[in-house]
């Protein structure tokens, strides 16, 4: 009889043969230098966006410095009658951002499972979904900015610009789960409601957090351009205003921290994937 | 040789009465099963043969209910069959446990769908997986196990809602060929000292002669039924030799080419049209 897959205790270093010694070594250089090459591409992009406007090569005004980020995030710290702290634009946007794609997770998933329900509705509505999905939703901030106001044009965006795509991915993640596995529970007495708990809903985690990587993306992307049209306060403010009063250092550290959100909430994504997954 | 020798004196656990099939589509109509009758004794292991494509999955789903005949009549028990049957617990081609669960609870799923008391059953699935060798992997994930002790959960999976009819659907075709044998040993003994009634569905005229007490052999399609052959082996303490045992008896041949000539029979046949 067959017993369970054994774990060979690849890191033991009893007996470690020197072939397998130069083999560990190589594997480890070899990832040494893709971090290095990494961390090199990024040291040559700041250089290079420091000394190119300092050299009068491209011109500062348009630019700005790495250098003069910092100075910029501390001075813009300080809230004055004028001006909101810098933290405080940063978490009108996360917030708005958040609540985007929660919504956008939660509609779209309740969306997918009546589509999975009723397939004469999915077999209506899809023509309209796919061009829903391809329609450029940005075009429709200066209307939601006319219908929903200054707040809520920002988190409609927001959420209209990853619903389609989670009501595509979370249904066709739905239709994947293996019919086989149905057809078990089946043969139980399975009702509907109890498939989607018991097999679909449980069966589609990965598809669950796939989605939750794409829209943490998008709603950032349409929290930004709404506050474009439409804010006082948050980042895509900041950058719009920044660049009508030429003020690139305003606008390239409001870039920068938006580029850490970004890596943040993508961080924080990947540490949900593994905690989910580890039951995998 | 080719009676019916599931209707006796009891009345038959499983029976299907000039049961036909037609699946219908936009191309045109299928014919799967033609006129089919057949009765199952309580108690009795019955093998379902013939060639792919033949229909023989399809009858144990009418069987278990998950769907209805165009013709005919299904009856579980002497009633006619709607739709899911507790005294049925079916068994697929391989074992589909959902990887989000450990191996009790995958035990556990048909006693949570049908609303089954979960403490009892609990302890229930604990004492078949243990019986099934199983009892230290309760809270391990099925990928942590290996074909052979997957498929023995999926059969704990089975037995753990008590059904009185046991359906086989090619329990054995993901296996490699050693785990195959040793698995049909264990389970053919499980299922004989339940006295479970089963149906069990192959191509492997092998399997279907060392596990069974009678094969049914079904002709292409549309599939119907072509023979029937009770096997008989005789063991010196007068029980019922093992799969194993059985396939080293001398009647093992015999019995395999009758049947091997059984299915030629068909291929030629359906040279002819």
């Amino acid at each position: 009889m067959s017993k369970p897959m054994s774990n060979i205790d690849v890191a033991g270093t009893m007996g470690m043969s020197p072939r397998y010694r130069n083999w560990l070594r190589r594997e480890r250089r070899g990832r040494l230098t893709v971090r290095g090459a990494q961390v090199a591409i990024l040291a040559v992009f700041l250089v290079l966006w420091e000394v190119l406007p300092r050299e009068q090569i491209v011109n500062p005004l348009f630019t700005s410095y790495p250098s003069a980020i910092w100075p910029t995030f501390l001075d813009m710290l300080k809230a004055t009658p004028q001006q909101a702290s810098i933290l405080t634009h940063t978490w009108s946007t996360v917030l708005a951002t958040v609540i985007g794609f929660t919504a956008a997770m939660v509609i779209g998933s309740a969306i997918a499972a009546a589509l999975w329900w009723w397939n004469a509705l999915y077999k209506v509505l899809d023509p309209y979904l796919v061009v829903a999905n391809a329609m450029p939703k940005t075009a429709f901030v200066p209307i939601f900015y006319i219908w929903l106001g200054a707040t809520l044009s920002i988190y409609g965006m927001s959420l209209a610009i990853s619903l389609f795509i989670t009501v595509l991915m979370i249904y066709s993640g739905f239709q994947g789960v293996d019919p086989n596995k149905i057809k078990l529970a089946q043969t139980f007495g399975a009702s509907k409601a109890q498939i989607l708990t018991k097999v679909v809903l449980p069966g589609s985690v990965p598809t669950f957090i796939a989605a939750l990587k794409v829209n943490a993306g998008l709603s950032l992307v349409g929290v930004i351009v709404g506050e474009f049209q439409s804010a006082n306060l948050g980042l895509g403010y900041l950058i719009q205003y920044g660049s009508q009063i030429f003020k690139m250092n305003i606008v390239m550290t409001a870039v920068t921290i938006l580029a850490i959100v970004s890596s943040l909430m993508y961080l924080a994504i990947s540490w949900l994937e593994s905690a989910v997954m580890r039951r995998r | 040789m080719a009676a019916a020798a599931g209707i006796g004196t009891t009345s038959p656990m499983v029976e299907l009465r000039d049961v036909g099939l037609r699946y219908f589509s936009r191309e045109g109509e299928t014919e799967a099963l033609r006129s089919i009758s057949l009765a199952v004794a309580p108690g009795e292991f019955v093998a379902i043969i013939g060639p792919s494509g033949c229909g023989k999955s399809t009858l144990l789903s009418l069987i278990s209910g998950l769907f209805a005949p165009t013709e005919g009549a299904v009856l579980v028990d002497g009633r006619p069959v709607v739709g899911p049957n507790r005294k049925v617990g079916y068994m697929l081609q391989q074992d589909y446990l959902f990887e989000w669960r450990t191996i009790l609870e995958n035990t556990l799923i048909g006693a949570e769908i049908q609303g089954v008391p979960l403490a009892k059953a609990r302890e229930r699935a604990t004492q078949l997986l243990t019986r099934y060798g199983l009892g230290q992997f309760l809270h391990h994930l099925p990928r942590q196990l290996s074909g052979g002790m997957r498929q023995r959960a999926a059969l704990a999976r089975t037995l753990c809602t008590e059904p009185d009819i046991v359906l086989l659907d090619e329990p054995f075709s993901a296996l490699d060929s050693q785990t195959r044998l040793a698995l049909a040993d264990e389970i053919t003994e499980i299922l004989r000292r339940e006295a479970k009634t089963v149906v069990l569905v192959t191509h492997d005229i092998g399997e279907a002669v060392s596990m069974a007490e009678r094969v049914i052999v079904m002709s292409r399609r549309p599939g119907q039924v072509k023979s029937n052959h009770a096997i008989r082996f005789a063991a010196r303490d007068g029980g019922r030799l093992t799969p194993f045992a059985a396939r080293n008896a001398p009647q093992f041949n015999d019995y395999f080419r009758i049947l091997w000539q059984e299915l030629d029979v068909h291929v030629e046949a359906n040279v002819e049209h």
